[in-house]
């Protein structure tokens, strides 16, 4: 148990690439942390730091405690949970799981007890004895999940672990991290490229772009008032429609005076567009529709607005009955405009 | 392919027995010619069934060798290749192992430049370089030794250049996960890069042994103590006796212990290999 301190942390590689450019974060004791960004921007290598895989070239990590800037990863306390499972191919199971430990010196019936234990909570009991060779792309996460949690560290690391699974497993795995973290209560730090992932497993989110921070939040502070254009397109799928303000303006009816200084562009979410007129103000758009998807509970229209061609997405439930070159209205409550500069990026009046 | 065309499957058949028996025909002659008595081979044709004499024959050059032709027992030169080979074996794969493992996962000044040292000694296998490395050795006083026999021959750039892929394609993530499991660079070594190793080390060790086995010159250059002498050398010592004509059925018993042990190597790490081969997977 222990929290997680990073102060202005920056990392140079060898080649002169400035991955990341000076990160503070700080994550709380018992803290379930997702770091999301495209990828590229830099989220691996700032777990690899923490892990003390790779050097940090500028900047303060506390784990705990302890500064642990030059510590081995082994002395960090921390464990981690590779893309790739990275097992230990010629090893059984068991083996996998108790090498740490062994390596640490445990004594042979505490080893006993962790791995069975852990084995127990993971269901792979039955696997101990086999090679990770014989086990599925699943059965081998959970072994290198096991792995990590044998060690009762202080922090658990993950660099996308669900990112070589399919689909479906993606989404149980998923949930089981969650409620293991939940269970374990020890502080975790997530990479992922994949904004549902992040949403739906972190207390918080940490959006990187470039090697930077674009926000920090739960995840429904992000989605409800993301910081930037970059993280309103990021966070949300489909992607946050991006329309000029002087095209809204022109439609008039003065509900727009009142947007913060320097907007120049409205985020509008798939989904705050509708096609039944709401009680309250709002605004009315005319569009025409050029395809629309059927996704069975949902329905994606793919529209472009009147007088502008902007390509604009709205998201529904069901089935509207609608057909393709129909020409649609659609109404937008003032409170879901998200206001934004393009220049600076950033989201305007606070 | 699976056709059945018995004409094709027929001659392509024939091919092989030709060609297997191409290669097993020395073999056989040499093991029957171990088996027969002295006067068999003064009547100028090759016997080609089995004679009586194989137990005497053996026991013949294994106990007391040709001693007329300057040759110890079998036996004791048996022993000296078997020892010097496996000094060459094992001194080879150590030492190919360690550099590969210090090129491919340390960090230090000149690391290329070393590697393409090591790779350029390819080009410089011990009968190149035959002369200056008997000087040294006999500067040394090693001549008539086991450490002169084995220690010239035990660099190895194939066996470094080989490992050295082969780490290569073990997933970086391997080496990380160890690291966060506690494991130093020697630990890593002995957990887990030799395990994984074992399928090359294994086909290696066989490579490495025949070669050792079959030196020829060099044991004949700085040997001149019958105790050292090695079995391969020890054959031509035979053949060209000094009085008279060879004595076939003798020399020929030799070879055929000569060629034993080799076989027996491969015999016996071959189901390690194609135990390790079948079951490689990352
Ligand atoms: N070992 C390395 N040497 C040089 N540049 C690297 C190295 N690893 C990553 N990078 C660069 O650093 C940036 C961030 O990489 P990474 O942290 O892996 O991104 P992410 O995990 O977010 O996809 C990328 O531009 C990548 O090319
Ligand atoms: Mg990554």
């Amino acid at each position: 148990m222990a929290r997680i301190k990073l102060e202005g942390l920056k990392k140079t590689y060898a080649g002169g690439v400035q991955a990341v450019k000076g990160i503070d974060l700080e994550v709380a004791d018992g803290e379930f942390v997702v770091l999301v960004g495209p990828s590229g921007c830099g989220k691996s290598t700032l777990l690899r730091m923490v892990a003390g895989l790779e050097t940090i070239s500028e900047g303060r990590l506390e784990i705990g405690d302890r500064v642990v800037n030059d510590l081995e990863p082994a002395e960090r306390d921390i464990a981690m949970v590779f893309q790739n499972y990275a097992l230990y191919p010629h090893m059984t199971v068991f083996d996998n799981l108790a090498y740490g430990l062994k390596n640490r010196g445990f004594k042979r019936d505490e080893i006993e007890r962790r791995v069975q234990e852990a084995a127990r909570m993971l269901e792979i009991e039955e696997f101990l004895p086999r090679k990770p060779r014989k086990l599925s792309g699943g059965q081998r996460q959970r072994v290198a999940m096991g792995r990590a949690l044998v060690r009762e560290p202080a922090a658990f690391l993950f660099d996308e672990p669900l990112s070589n699974l399919d689909a479906k497993l993606r989404v149980q795995m998923r949930v089981e991290i969650k409620q293991l973290q939940r269970r374990l209560k020890t502080t975790s730090l997530y990479v992922t490229h994949d904004q549902l992932e992040a949403m739906t497993l972190g207390d918080r989110l940490v959006v990187l772009n470039g090697g930077r921070i674009e926000q920090v939040g739960t995840p429904m502070e992000i989605y409800a008032r993301p910081a930037s254009i970059f993280v309103a397109t990021f966070i949300g799928s489909p992607a946050m429609n991006l329309i000029p303000l002087d095209y809204l303006r022109e439609r008039g009816n003065g509900l727009l005076d009142d947007l913060p200084e320097g907007t120049d562009i409205v985020g509008i979410r798939p989904d705050d567009l509708h096609m039944q007129a709401p009680s309250g103000p709002h605004l009315v758009v005319e569009s025409k529709l050029e395809l629309f998807e059927a996704a069975g509970a949902e329905s994606h229209l793919y529209v472009r607005l009147a007088g502008s061609e902007q390509p604009t997405v709205i998201r529904t439930a069901g089935q509207p009955p609608v057909s393709e070159g129909e020409t649609l209205r659609f109404h937008v409550r003032r409170e879901a405009l998200h206001p934004f500069n393009h220049e600076s990026n950033k989201r305007m009046g606070g | 392919m699976v056709e059945n065309r018995p004409l094709g499957n027929l001659v392509a058949h024939l091919i092989l027995i030709l060609g297997v028996a191409l290669v097993l025909f020395p073999v056989y002659v040499a093991i029957v010619a171990s088996t027969q008595g002295p006067g068999e081979f003064l009547r100028g044709t090759l016997p080609l069934v089995p004679g009586s004499h194989a137990l005497e024959n053996y026991r013949a050059m294994w106990e007391a060798g040709l001693s007329r032709a300057g040759a110890p027992p079998a036996g004791q030169m048996l022993w000296n290749s078997l020892v010097m080979a496996l000094a060459i074996t094992f001194g080879k794969l150590s030492i190919s192992l360690l550099s590969a493992f210090a090129i491919v996962y340390f960090r230090f000044p000149f690391r290329l430049f070393f590697f393409w040292i090591i790779f350029i000694t390819l080009m410089l296998p011990v009968e190149v370089r035959i002369i200056p490395t008997f000087r040294v050795v006999a500067d040394l006083g090693m001549l008539n030794s086991f450490a002169g026999l084995s220690i010239p021959l035990i660099a190895s750039a194939t066996a470094t250049f080989l490992f050295r892929q082969f780490f290569m394609t073990i997933p970086e993530e391997l080496l990380e996960a160890a690291r966060v499991d506690g494991a130093g660079p020697l630990k890593f070594f002995k957990d887990i890069l030799l395990p994984l190793s074992i399928t090359n080390i294994a086909a290696l060790f066989v490579i490495m042994f025949i070669y050792g086995w079959n030196q020829y010159l060099w044991p004949l250059l700085i040997t001149t103590d019958p105790d050292y002498y090695t079995i391969v050398m020890g054959l031509q010592r035979m053949t060209t006796a000094a009085d008279g004509d060879p004595q076939w059925h003798l020399v020929m018993a030799a070879v055929v212990m000569a060629a034993l042990p080799p076989v027996l190597v491969i015999l016996f790490m071959q189901r390690l290999f194609v135990k390790g081969l079948t079951e490689t997977e990352k």
